[in-house]
């Protein structure tokens, strides 16, 4: 051990946390790297939609019909005329912020409570888990169509009801990294120095099991992007003149056969999504592995 | 002619750093019948170069850069996979330093037992059975017939040695090669091993590597000594030369380390800091089953400024008590008095104060830190939890906690994966002196550490226990350790006190059976 009057804290050595280890890992992983390019780009363009859309998203042109890809509309237009393009960037808009709100809604939920079930342990455990059993039993589509009916269609509700059915196996996963993590001996330390059961669980123990969280947190957006593309198509969802993706899939595919394009772009859209964020999730789930850390 | 002779070894590993030469140009003999120990710290490059002689070594990252390991003529390391797998486990075998990982949960012993006999021998399963019943007899297993149809979990840490052991000796190979085979063990059980890998290799006539970073391990059994630092043979030599005429300062270095000698008596009698009186811990085994005494009707005292030695095999309940003091698991009944309050009665802020008085320092330095905190903010919580230091005196308080447990003061940002096991106990020892405690509980802190380091810290902990008036409960299942280090000792066994006193006065004039047992497990006692 050097002397440790010579050096002075301001040159100390910046040390690599795990997290930094795990992003160094990740931008060697070139699929991973593209999903993340996909997103960022999607997420810009849909932040950016208002001011970029090449017309108006109720815009009608009831004469032209459904047309073809064009130099007017690039997409073609649908059969009230509606620019494709257009739609497909306001639909973005809307299916992004169901899959990222519902996902963080579950997230929120899903990790407090399996954090506190698993920290606390015993009977409290028990009630709580047993509450997620029930839920999960519970046919979630008929809990959908239950809230719908009675507090009407409406898009925050949309992202409330979706995350409150998505959060079910994050609590089961984040219960179960905490009762392993709760046995070691860093959480003994902290007890033992006094910190309070709060303080223990968002200092000690979340941040430790985040990885695998993350990792089905990227997993859970897909899934969360297509039960609304289902639950539009069954008209539970979004309506129009508002659009989303799985809405236009929906009116796509009634009209395939003669209007092949206003299925296959925003269907191409949904599927690069859902591409992108399962190669990310395969990356983080490779980069937040410690055991891989050898390379 | 030797069994296995190996000449001019070198194994590079690629990293991202950059290549590193983890074994650098070694070479020694296994003499039939005969012991050759490896000895070297972790790092050493001692496991290393085992494994690759049987291809056991992922290639990348690692690779064999120039060599030979002659065995039976033919050289190892020009082998083919092929060749290396008929080899593995037929003429050299294997035991490793955890027999619980090592050994499949999901199949009974008996098949475990009987796999690699039919895969090498071809002969028939009963047959295996058969020879695979007598060994476990051999290797001291009490009643064959009824374990061998159980599976691990039914066993004891030594008695799943004893099955590894089984398990390597079944198809009668000529080389057995033993990495650590005893660290994991208690020191009791660590006797019993290190007498039956020494008998059977006396009456099987076979060679054994015996890989450890403790010589007084092997001070019993070795014949050869081979000493390895930093990927170098350092020296080599017999048994008795390494031991009374060690030359190279390394050698010197390892003897140094063992713990020998006890503490000078302390000399008045001081007041009584702790009272632990009648003090139950019971442990539920579920519903109608009667439960676990881990600490059973225990009565102590530690006095003010003292290091009470607390000395058992694993489940006699000594690290029990520790976190019975510090409130770390519940206590039935009895009474634990710090200072004059009662401990088991506190709750809320009166807890918490008395936390602050007493700290706990772990076994595991890999285990004890949390792996996503920095140096700095491991340090700097108990500070500011307990209103040591203020937002602005925090980071004073951090360097000086450094500069007191040895750490360079550049290393605050860095994370624990970042440290060596050595280093990564000093941030735990800091952690549990930056409350300023009058008590620390220190479980096992150098267990899972090498000899080298081992003696370290325990230096470093006499040292700040004088500096900061510490009082200390030094929890081990090593006697030589605590008697290095304790004023008094307390010997327990099942979760009872079988005898207390004086280290020299253990060691000297031990009254119980069950003490006398302990001394006689020590490693290398005749040596020392």
């Amino acid at each position: 051990m050097t002397s440790a009057n010579l050096t002075d804290v301001v040159q100390a050595e910046q040390g690599t946390s795990l997290w930094k280890d795990a992003w160094r890992r990740l931008r060697k992983n070139r699929l991973a790297l593209f999903g993340l390019a996909v997103l960022s780009v999607f997420i810009v363009v849909a932040l950016l939609t208002p001011w970029i859309a090449p017309y108006a998203y109720d815009a009608q042109n009831l004469d032209l019909g459904a047309s073809p890809p064009s130099a007017a509309h690039w997409l073609g237009t649908d059969i009230f005329g509606r620019d494709l393009l257009t739609q497909i960037l306001y639909g973005g808009r809307i299916s992004l912020a169901v899959g990222f709100v519902a996902t963080a809604v579950a997230l929120v939920i899903g990790v407090t409570w399996g954090a506190v079930a698993g920290y606390v342990g015993g009977r409290v455990d028990a009630v709580m888990m047993r509450l997620v059993d029930i839920l999960y039993a519970l046919p979630f589509m008929i809990f959908i169509v239950l809230l719908m009916v009675v507090f009407g269609r409406n898009l925050l509700l949309l992202f409330l009801a979706i995350g409150a059915v998505e959060w079910l196996t994050m609590a089961r996963i984040m219960r179960g990294q905490v009762q392993s993590l709760r046995q070691q001996e860093f959480v003994e330390a902290a007890v033992s120095l006094g910190l309070s059961p709060a303080t223990i669980v968002r200092r000690h123990l979340v941040p430790n099991a985040l990885g695998p969280i993350i990792v089905y947190t990227t997993l859970t957006i897909p899934s969360v992007m297509l039960l609304e593309a289902f639950l539009s198509f069954l008209g539970l969802g979004v309506q129009p003149p508002a659009t989303s993706w799985g809405l236009l899939i929906s009116y796509g595919a009634e009209t395939m056969e003669e209007y092949p394009w206003l299925l296959i772009f925003p269907g191409a859209a949904l599927t690069l999504t859902l591409f992108a964020l399962n190669f990310l999730g395969d990356g983080l789930r490779d980069a937040l592995d410690v055991r891989g850390s050898g390379d | 002619m030797p069994l296995l002779s190996v000449r001019d070894l070198q194994v590079d590993f690629t990293t991202r750093n950059g290549r590193i030469t983890a074994v650098n140009g070694i070479g020694f003999d296994v003499e039939p019948g005969q012991i050759t120990a490896i000895i070297g710290e972790s790092g050493s490059g001692k496991s290393v170069a085992c494994y690759s002689l049987l291809g056991l070594l992922p290639t990348p990252p690692a690779s064999i850069e120039r060599g030979s390991a002659v065995f039976d003529g033919r050289d190892l390391l020009q082998m083919s996979e092929r060749e290396l797998r008929e080899i593995r486990g037929r003429d050299i075998a294997m035991i490793f330093q955890d027999p619980m990982t090592c050994l499949n949960p999901y199949m009974t012993v008996g098949n475990q037992l009987v796999e690699p006999l039919i895969y090498h021998r071809k002969v028939t399963r009963a047959q295996a059975r058969e020879r695979a019943l007598e060994l476990l007899a051999e290797v001291g297993l009490r009643d064959p017939q009824a374990t061998i149809d159980q599976y691990p979990h039914q066993f004891s840490g030594g008695m799943r040695q004893r099955v590894m052991i089984a398990m390597a000796l079944i198809n009668e190979p000529r080389l057995l090669i033993a990495d650590e085979p005893t660290t994991a063990l208690d020191v009791t059980i660590q006797a019993q091993i290190l007498e039956l890998i020494a008998e059977l290799q006396r009456k099987r006539n076979i060679g054994v590597i015996f890989i450890s970073h403790d010589l007084s391990v092997v001070a019993d059994i070795a014949d050869e000594i081979v000493v390895m630092e930093k990927g170098h043979v350092v020296e080599r030599g017999d048994r008795q030369a390494i031991f009374q005429a060690a030359e190279h300062p390394y050698t010197q270095k390892l003897l140094a380390a063992i713990p020998a000698g006890s503490k000078p008596p302390a000399d008045a009698a001081r007041e009584d800091l702790i009272q632990v009186r009648n003090l139950c811990t019971w442990f539920s085994q579920g519903r109608g089953a009667e439960p676990l005494r881990a600490v059973d009707d225990v009565s102590f005292t530690v006095q003010r400024g003292e290091v009470l030695g607390l000395v058992g095999e694993s489940g006699s309940g000594k690290s029990t008590i520790g976190r019975s003091l510090l409130r770390l698991v519940p206590v039935t009944s009895g009474e634990v008095l710090f200072d004059g309050t009662d401990v088991t009665g506190l709750a809320g802020a009166g807890l918490k104060q008395m936390r602050r008085r007493m700290q706990m320092i772990f076994q595991d330095p890999y285990a004890s830190l949390n792996p996503r905190m920095s140096v700095y903010d491991t340090l700097a919580e108990p500070l500011l939890l307990h209103g040591i230091a203020t937002r602005k005196t925090v980071e004073q308080g951090v360097l000086q906690l450094m500069d007191d447990v040895g750490l360079a003061r550049a290393f605050v940002r860095k994370y624990p994966h970042e440290f060596s096991g050595g280093q990564r106990q000093r941030i735990a020892i800091g952690r549990a002196l930056a409350t300023r405690p009058e008590f620390v509980v220190a479980d096992e802190p150098v267990s899972a550490l090498d000899v080298t380091i081992q003696a370290q810290i325990l230096e470093l902990m006499l040292e700040l226990g004088r500096e900061y008036g510490l009082t200390m409960l030094f929890v081990s299942h090593d006697l030589a350790v605590v008697r290095h280090i304790a004023d008094r000792i307390l010997v327990l066994y099942k979760g009872r006190v079988v005898e207390q006193g004086t280290g020299d006065a253990l060691f000297n004039a031990p009254k119980e059976d069950y003490t006398r047992q302990l001394l006689q497990a020590i490693p290398g006692r005749g040596l020392l």
